[in-house]
Parts: structure tokens; sequence; C-alpha cells
């Protein structure tokens, strides 16, 4: 749509401008102030210039805690991206059985995360839950909360069971966009059902599991509420992920400092990649 | 692919998201000695106690109340002043509108872990501590952008006849946005609405440190109970249960326009 130029829009954009600015500039700046000064309370500051990014940059925890939520993105990703697809492809498209499907797979998005990780922990506590009763009962030794592998596949589990609806929802909306008339031309041509996917089907979905992929990339790398509940960043520090740890150096131990230089690093890590993201698919979308 | 292999996949699927809500649902009819006992796929004595506790006991059932009265009001303010916004974007240019439109989009990327801190020392300086308007104005930061997003896509999708013939027949802006526009992209308010109320609805972190007693949400009072795990369980499976609720009530109403929302907004 070709847009008029009209400055006086700024007027329509200004209470969310205001509203957003209050909530991101001022908390900002303070921890902006506490990423680059030293603080023994009563608003007395000494500034420390780059010290503490120094030492969060260097630090192992930090390297630890971050190698595992590249990893733990990246695991996420690979299987509810496909397995998001393959539902969408599957589910009648039309219907009263499409709408039961997306209603029951939409509850999970619905759940407060402290209750996913209360469901979780429940449904994969060793003795009494329906996940450990039902593996323990059928000779494998599974406890979430003391084997480190064990934990992180609950982990992983949840975050597959919560969150790939989502992706299923968007690339349902983009497969419903396709008019029947395409599937007939492609049935005439004897196209294979590989063929419709490739030519037909992915293309359609392109745009939409291009969002769906950034919210999921955003929001897994930012989880903080869901494995807390479950396993508490434990057994030791095995699923102490980049939020995880910033709560506990933060208003555990109040580090403020080296805190505020991490949120710093943290954020602009979430906003380079999601950036380049964004730019590489942009540019595939122009040719 | 034949018609019966194709049912396979999508029914397995829902199972799949159907046992945990089953094991919760379960175990909140459960008594605590059946619970600490060994594992039952039914309950065995069919108890509403845990239900019966919270629903007397004003600790908990006030949690739902503030819960939903801080989703209420985030949802009121976030779709109004999306409003505009979103219509400025998607009909004019203007000078710096494009970093304006990523600029909002990185406070979506903003880990609420970052923020929680400093939000807490802004809203006590304001006086704000404690309150349902604190914790609804602090989930504008990532429900305004979401919502500006969504209803640019829907706004976008409306030929811009409308405005230029309404604006000739003599129509005022604000005249014409409210009694024409609106009714317009009436379900593109509706999605936006039901994002806005999914993500302040599930969204703990930030609602837990905003608040101590007056304006606790239903997930903290929830979390007081999980910590002193083992005892509670059934009346955390029962608190949990009925936090299924309004997220299942507000799906129904929507089914049919919730995967368009995200689909017609724009990246």
């Amino acid at each position: 749509m070709n847009k008029t130029l009209n400055q006086k829009a700024w007027w329509l954009v200004t209470p969310v401008l205001i509203l957003v600015a209050f909530n991101a500039f001022i908390p900002l700046m303070t921890v902006v102030n506490y990423a680059f000064q030293e603080t023994f309370g009563n608003n007395v500051f000494f500034w420390e210039g780059t010290t503490w990014f120094e030492q969060v940059l260097r630090s192992d925890r930090f390297h630890d805690a971050l190698v595992r939520q590249l990893l733990f993105t990246g695991m996420i990703l690979a299987i509810e991206v496909p397995l998001g697809i393959g539902v969408a492809l599957t589910m009648p498209r039309k219907g009263h059985w499409a709408s039961v499907c997306l209603v029951l797979m939409a509850l999970p998005l619905l759940i407060p995360w402290n209750v996913v990780g209360a469901m979780w922990n429940i449904f994969a506590l060793p003795e009494i839950g329906l996940l450990g009763h039902t593996l323990n009962s059928m000779g494998i030794d599974y406890n979430f909360t003391r084997q480190p592998v064990a934990a992180w596949m609950t982990t992983v589990l949840m975050d597959v069971w919560h969150w790939t609806s989502l992706i299923v929802l968007l690339c349902y909306a983009g497969l419903s966009s396709i008019p029947d008339d395409y599937y007939q031309a492609a049935n005439i041509d004897g196209a294979s059902r590989w063929a419709i996917f490739r030519f037909i089907q992915l293309p359609k979905m392109k745009r939409v599991l291009t969002i769906a992929i950034l919210l999921r990339f955003m929001d897994s790398f930012m989880i903080y509420t869901e494995p807390f509940v479950l396993t508490g960043g434990g057994p030791g520090n095995t699923t102490t992920f980049l939020s995880i740890d910033l709560v506990k150096i933060a208003l555990g131990q109040f580090d403020l400092g080296p805190a505020a230089a991490m949120s710093l690093i943290y954020f602009l890590v979430v906003l380079l990649i999601c950036w380049v993201f964004y730019t590489i698919m942009m540019r595939n979308e122009e040719q | 692919m034949t018609y019966s292999r194709k049912w396979f996949v999508p029914t397995l699927y829902i199972l799949f998201l159907m046992l945990p809500i089953y094991g919760l649902i379960a175990m909140s009819f459960k008594t605590t000695g059946e619970i600490l006992g060994g594992f039952s796929f039914f309950p065995q004595n069919f108890t509403l106690a845990n239900y019966k506790v919270i629903f007397t006991d004003p600790t908990w059932y006030n949690g739902y109340i503030n819960s939903i009265i801080y989703v209420v009001i985030n949802t009121v303010i976030s779709v109004s002043v999306a409003l505009p916004a979103a219509y400025a974007f998607s009909r004019y240019r203007f000078l710096g509108d494009k970093h304006l439109f990523f600029w909002l989009l990185t406070n979506r990327m903003a880990p609420p872990a970052v923020f929680a801190l400093p939000f807490f020392q802004l809203y006590s300086a304001i006086g704000l501590f404690d309150t349902h308007l604190a914790v609804a104005l602090a989930h504008c930061l990532f429900n305004i952008p979401l919502a500006v997003w969504i209803l640019e896509g829907f706004m976008s999708g409306i030929p811009k006849e409308l405005d230029e013939t309404a604006y000739l027949d003599g129509y005022s802006f604000s005249r014409f946005f409210v009694r024409i526009f609106i009714p317009t992209i009436a379900a593109g308010i509706g999605v936006t609405m039901f994002f806005c109320f999914m993500y302040s609805w599930v969204e703990l972190l930030l609602a837990k440190t905003l608040t101590s007693v007056a304006a606790k949400p239903i997930a903290a009072t929830m979390t007081r109970t999980a910590s002193s795990s083992g005892y509670e369980l059934g009346l955390l499976a029962a608190a949990g249960s009925l936090t299924i609720i309004p997220g299942a009530i507000v799906i129904y109403f929507v089914r049919n326009y919730i995967a368009k929302g995200f689909a017609l907004g724009r990246v």
C-alpha cells in the first residue's frame, strides 16, 4: 500500500511512545547506571568503567550459562519447528474437527508459566507422577531431580509440550490461505506429495514460519519461570539458563554491577541474533 | 497419504498435550494421603476438599481476582493506545517510522529478568508498588508492541478507499475512526485482545516482583505452596487446574480468529 507522508501521524503514536518509553528507558538507564558504577547504597556511585563487563565476559559461569542457553534454544527449535509443520499439514483444514483441534492445541499456550512448571513437576515425579511412574515401571531409571540428562529431557519435553502449538497455529494460518485450485492444479500435473509441500505449501508458510521462529527464539532465550519451577536450575547448575542465572546473581547474591553488565550483554545477544535472522529472511523474501 | 493415517499425527499430538493436564486435574481430586501413597491413574477417594479450600480462603481466591483485574486493565490500555498508533503505521509515512516500529519490537525482545529489579525500584519510587495498575503498566512493555504489530497487519488489509470515501463524506478523523474503522477491524481487535490477555495472564516474574499482598497474583500464591512441596500437592494441583479455565473460555470465543491473528501481522 502506498502511504501518504504525514508528520502529524506522530500524534497518533505518542501515547504508545510515552508508555513504552516509560517502561523501557527508565529501567534501562537504571541497568546502565549499575553496569558502569559501583554503589554501596545511599545513592553514592563510583565510576567503574567496563570492569563488570570484562568480569562477566571472562567468567566461566556466564559462558556455561550461555552455552546451555544456546543448546536449549537449538534443541527446542530443532524439535518444535518440524513437529509443528508436521501437525499443521496433517490436521483437518475445515469444519468442526478443525475447531476442536485448534481449541485443544491452543490450551497449553494459555496456562500460566509457573503452572506449566508445576504441572510438569507433578507429571514427572518419579514415584507419583504419570510420566515418572510409567518410565520407572518400564524399568527405566528416571529421576529428573537427580539425573542431569533426565532433567534436560524433561525441560525440553516441557517446552515442546508448551510451545509447539504456537508453530502449529501459525503454519495452519499460512496453509489455510492456499486456495483449493492450487492443489487441483498440482494433482492434474501429477505432482508428488513432496513437490506439493516444497513448491506450494512451504512458500505460503514462509512468512508465518519466520514470525514463529523469531517468537520461539526470543521466548526460549528468555525462559525463566518454567524451568525454575520444574528443576530450580538443577541438579547442580545443569539447567541454569541465562535468565535463571541472572536472577540468582541479581536478587540472590545482590551483585548488582555484574548482574547489570550481564543484563546488557544478554539483551544485546538477543537483539543481534534477531536482527541477523530478520535481515536474512527479509532479503530472501525480496528475491 | 491415506485418510486414516493422516488422522494419526494430530490425534497423537493432542493426546500428548492432554496427558499432563489430565495428570494435574486427576491429582486435584485426590487426598494428600493418596497422592503421597503412590501412583494411581484415577482418583481412588474422590474429594473436592482441595477446591473447597481455594473457594473459602481469601488468600487463594483473591489471587484469581487480582490476576484478572490487572490482566483486564492491561488489555484495555494496550489495545486502546495501540489502535491509533497501528493506524498511523499502516496509513502514513512519517519521520523515523521504520526505526520506531523496530524499536517497539525490540522491547518485545527484552528479557523480563533484566527488568525485574529496575521495575521494582521504578514502581516503588512512584508509589505504585503492590497495585494492580503497576503490573498492568509493566506488562505494557511487551503487550503494546505486540498489539501494534498485530493490529497494523489487520489494518493494512483494509483498503485505503474506505478512509478516503469517509473523509469525502465529511467525516472528521475521530468520528470516522470510532464509527467506521473500529467496527471494520473488530475481528482484529478481538485477536489482539486475545494475545494481550494471554501474555499478561501467563507472565509471572514481573507480576510477582511488583506485588506483595494487596495485588498478589494467583501464580505467586501458588509458588508459596510449591516451596512447601509434598504436603499440599493436591491444593497446588487444584489451583493450577483453575488457572486453565479463564484461558479456555477466551480460546473458545476467538477460536476462529486465533490463527489469523499472527498470520496477517507483518514481520
